[in-house]
Parts: C-alpha cells; sequence; structure tokens
C-alpha cells in the first residue's frame, strides 16, 4: 500500500503518531490520497455496498444474539418474542434476515461486474480468488444462520445440506453424525451453528481487510480494462470515488429497506414460521434463493456423491477463473464475441436458480442438465477457446481516451432493476406451495394490504369473537399475550377490557409455598392458553391431527403465485397470500367428489393439500353473533377471523408500514442529495 | 457569520454540502436508535412488573419473609414490640440518613416493615435478624441497619429503600 501515500503529519501529536505507527498515513494513502481509475462507473459502487451490508449485518446480528436463545425448545420462541416484545426487534430481525439477500444480491451482481470487465486477471488474480473465499464464507454463514429459528425450513435445511457430507464414501456417515453432534439434528447442531454463525461473519471482515488490501497494492481495475498512465487517468478516492459510492449505497438502501418494510417475507419461505418437526418434511423443500443455482447443479447429476462434488466444483471453479480466460484484453467491451456469451452465461445461472426452485421432475431435470453442462463448458471450454480465437476490438490509449460519458445513471439504474429483480424473483417459486391441482384462493382486498395498510380495528375485534368462541376450542394462540389486545396497532381494546378477557381464562401457575400446581384466572401478562395440557392430548381429543397454533398461521401458510406475478408482487408490495389461504380453507368445504377416497374422520376440503383435512367445518352462516350489525354469514366471520389472525401473525404491521414511509422518503431525500453532491465533486473533475 | 461577506460568503457548494452532510448525520442518528432502544426492558419485562399481592397471614411475630417484585428481594418483617421500641427511641437526627420510623411504615401498621432487602451500598443483601441492633446487616462490607432498615454503622450511605405499597386490609398488602 505504499507509493501513493502524500500525508504529511502536520501537528505534533501527528508527528509523534506518525513514528511510533503509521496509521493516518496508511488511511490517507488508503482512502484518501488513493488513485481511482476516474473512468469508474457505478457497478464499481457495489465494493462499497458490500462493506456496508457486512456492517449492517454485524450490527444486527450482534444485537440479535442479545435476545435469541440457542436451545432447540426455545430458539423458535426467542425469534418470535424478539419480534412482538423487543423495541424495534421486529425491525431489526428483518433487517437482518433480508439484509442476507441484500448481502447476495450485491455480491452476485459485485461477481458478475468482475466477470464482465475482466478484474481477476493478472495481476488482480490473489484479489479475485480472495473474493472468491468470501464468497464461500458467505454462503456458509447464511446457511447456517437460517438454521438459528428453527423452523421447519431451517430444520430441514440444515437436514439436507449436512447430508452433502454423507455422500464421501466410508467416513461420510461418521463425518455427519459429527457434524451434528446426534444421530440426528438437535440442540448440540443448533448450538455450535450458533456458535459458528457468530464466529464466520468475523472471519469474513479478515479476509475483507486481505481483499481490500490486495486491491491496493494492484489497484482497481476499471471499465477499459486498460490500467492507469498518468496522473490523468485517476482522481483522489476523497472525495471523488466517496461520493460515488455513497450514491451508489443510499439508492441500495432504498431498493433493501423497501424488503424490510413492505414485504419483509417475500424472501424468506413461509413454512419457516412453522416450529421445526423432526417427524415431518415440507412438501416443498428448497435453499434460500441464492444458493437455488447451485442447488440445480446438485439435484442435475443423478449420482449422489457426484452431485457434491459437482455442486463444490461448481463454485471451486471460479478461484481458476484467472488461468481459464486466455484473453489477452480484460474488459468485454472490447470482447465482441465474448461479451455475448457472458449474458448467455447470466442467462443461465438464472436459468439454473429458477430450475433449483421447482420441483425436481420431468422436464426440469433435463433443462437442468442441460445448463449445468453448459455452466461447465462456459469455463472449460468456451473460455480458453474464445480467449484464443476471438478477434478483439482497439483498445483505448488510455483512461482519459476513455472517458466519454458512456453510461447514464438512468441506463444503470434499470439495468440494476432488471437484475435484482432477476436474482430475487427466484424466491417467489421456492416458496412451498400446495399440492399441485389445488385452486389458488381468490385475491382479496384487505384493510392492511399495501403501504399504508391498517387493521380494521372492528374487524379485529369480530375476528377475536369468533376466535374466542369458536377456534380457542381447539387452537392455542401462545405467542399471543392478553395485553397485546390493548396495544397500539391491534383491536385497540382498553387495558381493563383485555384485563377482563384474561381473567375469563384459567391459567396454570405454581408450585405454590406447598408445592402444588394450582389454577388462577389470566393476568395481562399472560399468553392465550392452549386448550389441551400437551400435543398428544391435542392429538388424542382430535381423532390424531394436531390443531395448529394460529399465532402465526397467517404467515405460516401460503401458495404459488406464478410468473410473473411474484415479480410484479415486489412492486405492489401484495404479500396477503397467507390471509387468502386461510379465508379460501375456512370456506373450501364441500362434498368429496365421488372418486376421491377420503380417509376415515377426514373431510373435503378443495383449498387443503391434499384434500384430506382433520378438522371439520368449523364455521357457518349465523353461527357467531355481531353486535355492529355486520353480515353473520360464512364468508364475513372467514376474512374477520383471518384478519384477527393476520394480527396476531405481524402485531407490529402498522408500526412497520409507517416508519416504512419515513425510511423512504428520507432515502429519497439522502439519495438527491448525494447524487448532486456527487456531480458537483465530480465537474471538476471532468 | 459576522465577518465581510465578501471574505465569508457561503457558496452554494457549501451549502449543498452542508446539507448533505446534516441529512446524512441525522440519517444515521436515527437509524442508531433502535440498537439502543432494543436494550431496554422488553414489553414481557415491563408487563411482568406490575404489583405483587402478599398475604400476611402467614408471617408471625419476629418473622421476615422475603417476596420477589421486579426481580428485587423485598423484606416484610413482622416486628415485635421490642423491635418497634428500638426502632422508635432513636433521634432521627443522629443518623446518616435522618428518617423517623414513622416516616418508613405505614401509619397503623407499625408492626410491618416492608423495604427493598438490598444493600445501599453496592448491591448485596443483607441478613435479617442480624448485627449489632438486630435488624439487618450486609455481610459484604459490613453495612448494619436497624430494626427499621436505617442504616447505622458500615459503608452503605442510606437507608433501605421503601417500595411503593398499600395495605389492601390488615393482612394483605399489595406491593408495587
Ligand atoms: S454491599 Fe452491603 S456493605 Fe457493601
Amino acid at each position: 500500500m505504499s507509493g501513493h501515500s502524500t500525508y504529511l503529519p502536520q501537528s505534533g501529536f501527528a508527528k509523534w503518531l506518525e513514528a511510533r505507527l503509521p496509521i493516518f498515513s496508511f488511511v490517507h494513502g488508503s482512502f484518501v490520497a488513493y488513485p481511482s481509475p476516474r473512468n469508474l462507473n457505478y457497478w464499481w459502487t457495489f465494493g462499497g455496498i458490500l462493506s456496508l451490508m457486512l456492517v449492517v449485518q454485524l450490527l444486527t446480528g450482534i444485537v440479535l444474539v442479545m435476545h435469541y436463545t440457542p436451545h432447540a425448545d426455545m430458539a423458535f420462541k426467542s425469534v418470535e418474542a424478539l419480534m412482538r416484545d423487543v423495541n424495534y426487534g421486529w425491525l431489526l430481525r428483518y433487517l437482518h434476515s433480508n439484509g442476507a439477500s441484500m448481502f447476495f444480491v450485491a455480491v452476485y451482481i459485485h461477481m458478475f461486474r468482475g466477470l464482465y470487465y475482466g478484474s481477476y486477471k493478472a495481476p488482480r488474480e490473489v484479489l479475485w480468488i480472495l473474493g472468491v473465499i468470501i464468497y464461500l464464507l458467505m454462503m456458509a454463514t447464511g446457511f447456517l444462520g437460517y438454521t438459528l429459528p428453527w423452523g421447519q425450513m431451517s430444520y430441514w435445511g440444515a437436514t439436507v445440506i449436512t447430508n452433502f457430507f454423507s455422500a464421501f464414501p466410508f467416513i461420510g456417515e461418521p463425518l455427519v453424525t459429527w457434524l451434528w453432534g446426534g444421530y440426528a439434528i438437535g440442540n448440540p447442531t443448533l448450538q455450535r451453528f450458533f456458535s459458528l454463525h457468530y464466529l464466520l461473519p468475523f472471519v469474513i471482515v479478515g479476509a475483507v481487510v486481505l481483499h481490500v488490501w490486495a486491491l491496493h497494492v494492484v489497484g482497481q481495475n476499471n471499465p477499459a480494462g486498460v490500467e492507469p498512465r498518468t496522473a490523468k487517468d485517476t482522481v483522489p478516492f476523497t472525495p471523488h470515488a466517496v461520493t460515488k459510492d455513497a450514491v451508489g449505497m443510499s439508492l441500495f438502501l432504498l431498493f433493501y429497506c423497501w424488503f424490510v418494510f413492505y414485504t419483509p417475507n417475500f424472501l424468506g419461505h413461509a413454512d419457516n414460521y412453522i416450529p421445526a418437526n423432526p417427524g415431518v418434511t415440507p412438501a416443498h423443500i428448497v435453499p434460500e434463493w441464492y444458493y437455488l443455482p447451485f442447488y440445480a447443479i446438485l439435484r442435475a447429476i443423478p449420482n449422489k456423491l457426484m452431485g457434491v462434488i459437482a455442486l463444490f466444483a461448481s463454485i471451486g471453479i471460479l478461484a481458476f477463473l484467472p488461468w481459464l480466460d486466455t484473453s489477452k484484453v480484460r474488459s468485454a467491451r472490447y470482447r465482441p464475441i465474448y461479451r455475448q456469451l457472458f449474458w448467455i452465461f447470466v442467462a443461465v445461472c438464472l436459468g439454473l436458480g429458477w430450475l433449483g426452485a421447482k420441483p425436481a421432475e420431468g422436464g426440469y431435470v433435463l433443462a437442468a442438465r442441460v445448463l449445468t453442462i453448459y455452466y461447465f463448458a462456459h469455463f472449460l471450454i468456451i473460455m480458453p477457446l474464445v480467449g484464443k480465437l476471438e478477434k478483439t476490438r482497439p483498445l483505448p490509449n488510455s483512461i482519459s481516451e476513455d472517458i466519454l460519458g458512456r453510461k447514464t445513471v438512468a441506463a444503470m439504474l434499470v439495468a440494476f432493476a432488471v437484475f435484482a429483480a432477476g436474482l430475487v424473483g427466484f424466491a417467489a417459486p421456492a416458496s412451498a406451495a400446495g399440492e399441485h391441482g389445488a385452486p389458488v384462493p381468490p385475491s382479496l382486498s384487505w384493510s392492511f394490504a399495501g403501504p399504508f395498510g391498517k387493521f380494521d380495528k372492528a374487524q379485529l375485534q369480530r375476528g377475536f369473537k369468533i376466535y374466542k368462541e369458536v377456534c380457542a376450542g381447539c387452537h392455542g394462540l401462545g405467542y399471543v399475550a392478553f395485553r397485546n389486545l390493548a396495544e397500539p396497532g391491534g383491536p385497540g381494546y382498553s387495558e381493563a377490557q383485555a384485563a377482563a378477557v384474561a381473567a375469563e381464562y384459567n391459567i396454570k401457575d405454581g408450585p405454590n409455598d406447598a408445592g402444588d400446581m394450582f389454577e388462577r384466572p389470566g393476568r395481562l401478562a399472560d399468553a392465550f392458553p392452549s386448550p389441551f395440557p400437551n400435543d398428544n392430548a391435542a392429538r388424542a381429543a382430535n381423532g390424531g391431527a394436531l390443531p395448529p397454533d394460529l399465532s402465526i398461521i397467517a404467515k405460516a401458510r401460503t401458495y404459488e403465485r406464478g410468473f410473473p406475478w411474484f415479480l410484479i408482487d415486489i412492486v405492489t408490495q401484495y404479500q396477503e397470500q397467507g390471509p387468502n389461504y386461510v379465508t379460501a380453507l375456512l370456506q373450501g368445504y364441500e362434498d368429496a367428489p365421488g372418486d376421491f377416497n377420503l380417509p376415515a374422520g377426514a373431510n373435503y376440503n378443495k383449498y387443503f393439500p391434499g384434500h384430506a383435512i382433520g378438522m371439520p367445518q368449523p364455521l357457518s352462516d349465523g353461527q357467531v353473533t355481531y353486535e355492529d350489525g355486520s353480515p353473520q354469514t360464512l364468508e364475513q366471520y372467514a376474512k374477520d377471523v383471518t384478519a384477527f389472525l393476520m394480527w396476531t401473525a405481524e402485531p407490529h404491521l402498522e408500526a412497520r408500514k409507517r416508519l416504512g414511509l419515513q425510511v423512504m422518503i428520507f432515502l429519497l431525500v439522502l439519495s438527491g442529495l448525494l447524487y448532486f453532491t456527487k456531480k458537483r465533486v465530480w465537474a471538476s473533475a471532468h | 457569520m459576522t465577518t465581510t461577506m465578501s471574505s465569508a460568503e457561503p457558496t452554494r457548494r457549501d451549502f449543498l454540502y452542508v446539507a448533505t452532510g446534516a441529512v446524512a448525520a441525522v440519517g444515521t442518528a436515527a437509524a442508531l436508535w433502535p440498537f439502543v432502544s432494543q436494550m431496554n426492558p422488553d414489553a414481557s419485562t415491563v408487563a411482568a412488573g406490575v404489583p405483587i399481592e402478599v398475604d400476611l397471614a402467614p408471617i408471625t411475630e419476629g418473622q421476615a419473609i422475603k417476596v420477589f417484585w421486579r426481580g428485587k428481594p423485598i423484606f416484610i418483617s413482622h416486628r415485635s414490640k421490642k423491635e418497634i421500641e428500638a426502632a422508635q427511641q432513636v433521634d432521627a437526627r443522629s443518623l446518616p440518613d435522618p428518617q423517623t420510623d414513622a416516616q418508613r411504615v405505614k401509619e397503623g401498621h407499625d408492626q410491618w416493615l416492608v423495604v427493598i432487602g438490598i444493600c445501599t451500598h453496592l448491591g448485596c443483601i443483607p441478613i435479617a435478624h442480624q448485627g449489632e441492633y438486630d435488624g439487618f446487616f450486609c455481610p459484604c462490607h459490613g453495612s448494619v441497619y436497624d430494626t427499621s432498615g436505617r442504616i447505622r454503622s458500615g459503608p452503605a450511605p442510606a437507608n433501605l429503600a421503601v417500595p411503593p405499597y398499600e395495605f389492601l386490609s390488615d393482612s394483605k398488602v399489595r406491593i408495587g
């Protein structure tokens, strides 16, 4: 990092420190005077964006740990408690869970930028390989983190991924047992994954320091791919690159916050709002969207061991890129053939991602095989050959010659939006969907939908009445406390009313001084009790079917919206599949078709996956009396109780959307100011 | 700002930089707030900190019990005649933290002393019926309290605190 520092200590203290620890000159040389090529476009801001995301993930993660309990029996509950009770807990968790996705959005853009402009070529091989290592560490960290909430996807994702290692002959089985700390995934697994999830981000920080160090030795690549020759080719990092990076970061935060505040569960899986159940695998198990292309490669290979090897090879091959690419020219701008092949490769990766979310059957497997072959061929055949055979276009003599205002910000934004939408678009088909052939629940309009959505208090109160008079007979509401009924953003009961509701319930407490358990009337601080003493009692009373706790049911159910809706849903913030499904299910009872083999004790419901549901039709017209004159119909009941369950699932929904609007407006203003500042700073450079 | 306009006139460029910096600084500060706020007691902790009711009937004269309110030990001492007299006879003005016994108990309930059982020195829990005054004695650094929970000697600076409480009946108190 020597060579570009022009730092001269001014004050006495600075001189004293400089002679002992030259930290000021180091910072000055690396981040102030550091010469940055003047033709960098906005794709180069993703390095800064990644640093920002790393800091966001570290900060939010450290805070989440203050409230999380790494124990198989308590992890899920502690996450729910965090979301419900901790001040801003919902915000911190959504920042972290969506932050992981944003980290990957940014890293994929950063990597494809490197691929396009040949940033891995000499002398930047080590820089590139360090990047591949960081990417691998990120994948491991993301996977470990996803197991921590201990939901169904956490548990089964962990099962599938750790079973990769069982593919190795001889050592496979003992290796997996060693990884698990047991004979199946369980509490020891969760605890070690938690420890490692806390450790790895700091390893990433270390690798990032090396990455930045290597960057400052070899200098940044640039869109022209020719090295800076004279001082005219570069600008000082501060303020030029700094202001440009700041614009990129601010716009990226806007994108990020859209997800956090408006569609916070879009990129996750509804199944992960169901507590881990070692006895039942979700119907459609998929990893997080950012692993999907590799997951598709794994499944494309019919042999277990070869599949795992192919998966690791597909990532490992990136490290050899500097030697697989034989071209003398760096930037794809001057490589007409490679440039087209690059975009084909991007499409192949997106295609693999899409296939990774699809069931492994029929044409999907065949397509995945073709794309897998192409993926490897791109690196092993196409890159070495094209580099030799291609006739490249003439390179500019210098960077200053290259500057002709090639790209506008608008074009970059459009490209980013398309790219990001393509990347995150995997998520929607990835979410666990109903059985094939089940009709899609009708899309209803909900008062809580959209950016200004609010709960209808009267509707929540009616819904609560239905829960109390009908549902509560079998279903608990274990994550909801009586005090919640009187909290802002809810059904709007007074504290006294909520206390009266609590007093209607008997809560088991104790032991008392004599050592006996006893029952007492509920208090505000208590949670709604389950109607059954334990799950087995609940099953026994319900013909073997366990009535699920309803606290989070509205977030734990979904169905596929299909292409292109899942992309449009990001923009329209449509995410009411859960409520639509619950409402439809309550009205979906009908006589089984003649050819349907209904098991004894089951009921036919057209919206239930598999149609045979244990719960008999719970609601019918006129069953519950409404005092406010609302129609006493099944349709109205279904909507009201669903709205109530949406509130129990997301009690801070109103606060989230309200804060979201403020954040959006703030970030728009900040982005505008930063953009004009950047223009002002760069005005003198051109 | 009092210098002549020609030399110190803020340019539009300065204004843009200052405005951008200020907005960014405000945003950063606001973004930090949730990280600070999450450290406060969460809603379930606050909800669990409601007042508690204690039945005094089983506490015999001369006995002191310990109950918990908001995670703090509360001493409820059923004082004997002798203890009450000892507490009342002291000249409050001579004490390190002057308070009469009447200020520390509820009128008409002289026999009940209700105090937070946390030593005002550094937070240890004193032991009842010990020490020179047979009140409370803190083993950590030797603070001695009398039968009214007032500091008499040792490093503690103040009397044992009296929590908010009220008598619901002669044999029932609500603490909190
Ligand atoms: S804590 Fe009681 S004397 Fe120090």
